[in-house]
Parts: structure tokens; sequence; C-alpha cells
């Protein structure tokens, strides 16, 4: 049989290979091409964790909305927050500029979902109703000037330019898929700290967004069914705890509301001394 | 907007992609059958009586193609052109394939490898994907090691055909993708996995050749490659 080993035969075979022949030629081409795409790639994974990153600690510190008096301190801090998070986002724009951003989805769309759910979260606390895809594009335009051409004159202003990044139909599903654990999240907290308004708030709205994923049903993206699932979880324990605070809320202090709920919940942490 | 009427533009959109993508999949159907029927017509040079008939075999390969260039056209009206990597996944395999039979074609009739120029020809589609529906680096990368796999099992045919200086020529030109290949940086993706098995194929041809040349019966001076460096001695 073969009396050499792999290393012996790699290097008889480079050594009578003919550098300059156009097989190499043409492989050192596509190794630059395949190098430049794969750092692109990587350059945009790691901007996507960032926003992924910035984009869930806003959600907590959003969350804080239902133990402090003054939200409007918080809902301040989460849009300076988010203003640094769609710079990233910029960031991605220049990186995607001229590509088929299909090619790089899969490298940026976990950052995009982390941020619609963060964006859509602080939308709900102000506004009690869900954002839309295009209100969320709106902010998601980026003025950028080109960079100076040593070749033009020295007076010419340097030309300006719009960047825009879309987020897609189906990450913006998956996004508010998301956005509802947080929600239940809410509810279940703010109940705790005696408002009562609020989680028959969240149940309408929450019934709805479960009824706009039910109509959609398995058309979209495969992950939908999963996060469905969890939907449904999220929407029943908001549906008991309006039921809870309908048939024990009168007959029960505010401040030991909580309590109703540490028994049927499984994740509860009431701020104590509120009210 | 009402979460209904926001659920509603949804479910719009991805209705029409559900379209858009089933109108691809009927596209790729007739060129995974034109393919298999190039294959077909390609693989009946393994057999003894066939490597005469190469020639021929390549001719009729080449007028299949046209089928393909054919439904290729149709392929790209049914996608904005701007959303070829939305859409890349339903044509991607047979792609590969397309590639490959090209490449295996070009190597019958002149033993070169067919560059990417040359495959998109074939194909009728472009190799930049600003210029429109083009054939991607790694897809025709993946069909060239189609292709080496197969010229591994044509090395072992030729012998038993008694042609003992084709896998000698065979031996020299996938060494030196070999070396193309070794060039690539790959990411650990099904490409890195395709290029994996190139080994087994430059492994067995080498067999091959070396089972010919302690026999002696591999001749020197045959074929268009210089004398290759054969195993044992």
């Amino acid at each position: 049989m073969n009396k050499r080993d792999g290393e012996g035969c790699s290097k008889q075979a480079d050594a009578s290979v003919n550098l300059s022949s156009p097989i190499i030629a043409a492989f050192k081409v596509f190794q630059q091409e395949l190098d430049t795409k794969h750092d692109k790639y990587e350059r945009l994974v790691k901007i996507s964790r960032d926003v992924t990153i910035e984009s869930k600690r806003t959600i907590f510190l959003l969350h804080r909305v239902t133990s402090v008096p003054d939200t409007e301190a918080i809902l301040n801090e989460a849009d300076a927050k988010l203003d640094l998070v769609r710079q990233k986002i910029g960031l991605i724009a220049d990186e995607l500029r001229g590509e088929d951003i299909y090619q790089f989805h899969r490298a940026i769309t976990p950052g995009v979902q982390e941020y619609v759910e963060a964006v859509s979260f602080q939308h709900f606390i102000r506004h009690r109703s869900l954002i839309s895809l295009e209100e969320i594009n709106a902010r998601l335009v980026f003025a950028r000037t080109e960079k100076a051409d040593p070749a033009a004159p020295a007076e010419a202003p340097p030309g300006t330019y719009v960047l825009t990044f879309q987020v897609t139909p189906s990450d913006y599903l998956l996004g508010v898929a998301d956005l509802t654990g947080e929600l239940m999240r809410l509810c279940i907290s703010s109940v705790g700290n005696g408002d009562i308004d609020t989680p028959f708030q969240l149940s309408q709205f929450l019934r709805q967004i479960h009824d706009g994923f039910s109509y959609i049903g398995n058309t979209g993206p495969y992950e939908v069914s999963k996060k469905l699932h969890t939907l449904r979880q999220s929407l029943g324990k908001v549906e008991d705890a309006c039921y809870a605070l309908r048939v024990r809320g009168s007959e029960i202090p505010k401040h030991m509301l909580a309590d109703v709920f540490t028994t049927r919940n499984a994740i509860m942490d009431p701020e104590e001394g509120v009210v | 907007m009402s979460v209904t009427e926001m659920f509603s533009y949804i479910q719009g959109f991805l209705s029409a992609d559900q379209d858009v993508r089933e109108d691809i999949r009927k596209v790729v159907q007739s060129l995974e059958q034109t393919a298999r029927e190039i294959l077909t017509v390609l693989q009946s040079v393994h057999q003894p009586t066939g490597f005469k008939e190469i020639p021929g075999k390549c001719a009729k390969a080449r007028e299949l193609f046209n089928a393909v260039r054919t439904h290729l056209s149709e392929l790209k009206t049914k996608f904005p052109v701007e959303q070829y990597y939305r859409f890349h996944e339903h044509w991607r395999f047979v792609l590969q394939r397309l590639t490959f039979l090209s490449a295996f074609v070009v190597y019958l009739e002149s033993e070169t490898l067919v560059t990417r120029e040359e495959a998109a020809k074939i194909l009728g589609i472009e190799v930049v994907r600003e210029k429109g529906f083009h054939l991607d680096v790694e897809d025709y990368l993946a069909g060239v090691l189609i292709m080496a796999s197969e010229l591994s099992r044509l090395a072992v045919n030729s012998v038993t055909a008694g042609d003992y200086t084709r896998p000698i020529r065979i031996s020299n030109f996938i060494n030196d993708l070999d070396s193309g290949f070794r060039l690539l940086n790959l990411k650990n993706d099904p490409l890195r996995k395709r290029y994996d098995g190139l080994k087994y194929d430059v492994k067995k041809i080498e067999e091959v050749v070396y089972d010919l040349s302690i026999r002696g019966l591999a001749k020197e001076g045959e074929g268009e490659a210089p004398e290759a460096k054969t195993g044992g001695d």
C-alpha cells in the first residue's frame, strides 16, 4: 500500500506544484474574498452582541418603573440608553452598506430582536400601545458624511448621505414575542407593588398580541411556534393575576396583594415597604 | 396602528413571502430534474465503453445546459434581484450540483479546472453579486469538491477500463486543487466539512497511481501533464 504518510505526501505535492499555476492564482483570489466576507460577518456579530447587551440592560432598567414613583426619570434614562443602541445599529448599517443584508442576517438577528423587545417595552410603558414596525424603522435613519476625498478640491464640502437600517417583519415579530415575557413580569411586579390598574391593561394588551400570533399561525418563522408556547404561559399567568385581583383584591390590603401571587407564581420578588 | 392592524400587515407580508418561495421551489424542481439528466449522461463515462465516447457525452451535456440557462433565467424573475441571499437556501444545493456538472464537463473536455467565470457562463448567470443573480464563491467551491470525488472514482474506473495514464493526470490535477484549497481560511461550516473529504479523494487517487507504478503500468510521457511524482519507488 501507500508507504508515504500524509505529511510526506503533502510536502512532495507542494514541491512539484507550480506555485504560479492558474489554479493557485484563482484560489488566492477566493481566499481574499472569503476572508473579507468572514471578517465582515465577525464584525457584525460583535456589534450585534453589544446591541443585545445594551438592550437587555435597558429592559432591566425599565422594569424599575413599578417600584419607583418617578417613572419619567426612568423613561428618560432608557431613552438615552436606546440612543446608544441605535448608534450601534448605525454601525451595523455602515457595515451593510452596499451589501445584501440577508447574507449577514444571521449575524445580527439576535441583537435586532433584543432591540425590538427593548424599544417596544419602553413604548408600552409610555403609551400603553404596541409600537409599529414603521415607527421602529423611522428611528433607524443615520446621517453620514463621506470621507474627505483627497482628489477633490479643498473647498468642496464632503458629501453627506443617509443610511437606513430596516428591521424585517420577522425580526419584529420575534422581538414582540419576547416582549410578552417582559410584560408578564411587569404585570406580576406591578401587582406586588399595589398597582391594580396595570394588570388589567396588560391582560387586554397581551390577549390582543396572542390573538395576533394565533392569526399568523405557522406562516411565520419557525421560532415563532416555540415562542407562542411561552406566550400562552405568560398570558395565563397574567390572567390568573387579574382573576386573583378581582376575587381577592377587595378583601386584601394592597401591600399584601403580593402574597396572593407568591403562592401561585414561580418568579416573585415583591418590593417591601411600598405603599 | 392597533395591535390587530399590525399583525394583519405582518401576516400579509409573510403570506406574500410564502408565495414567492413556492414559485421559486417550482423552478428549482425543474432545475434539479435537468441536473439529474446531465448527471445521467456524464455518469456513463465511468463504464469501460464510455471512455471513447467522452467527447460525445460532453456535447450532449452542453446541450442540456441550455435548458439549465432557461430555467435560471426564469428563476431570476421570481424575486427582487437585491434579495438573492434571502432565498439563496432554495437553490444553493442545485447550484452546487450544476457547478459540479459544468466542472466535470470541462475537465473531461480539457483536463483543466473550470474557472468561476466559465462555470457561471455555462449556467448563464453572473459572477459578481452586484451584476445580478450570481454564483456564490462558496457554492462554486463546493461544486469543485464534488467533482474531486467524481474524479477519484474516474481514476479507479480508468484503470479498470485499461487507461493507465489518465489516473496520473487526475492525480496531478487533484494535488493542484488540494494546494489551492489549502490557501483558504475556512470557517467550521458545511464547506469546511466538504473540504475535509478532499483528503480521502487525494489518498484514493494516490493509491491508484501507486498500484500502477509498482506494476510498471504507468507509462512515461503520455498525457498533457508532466510526469507525476508517483507513490512507492
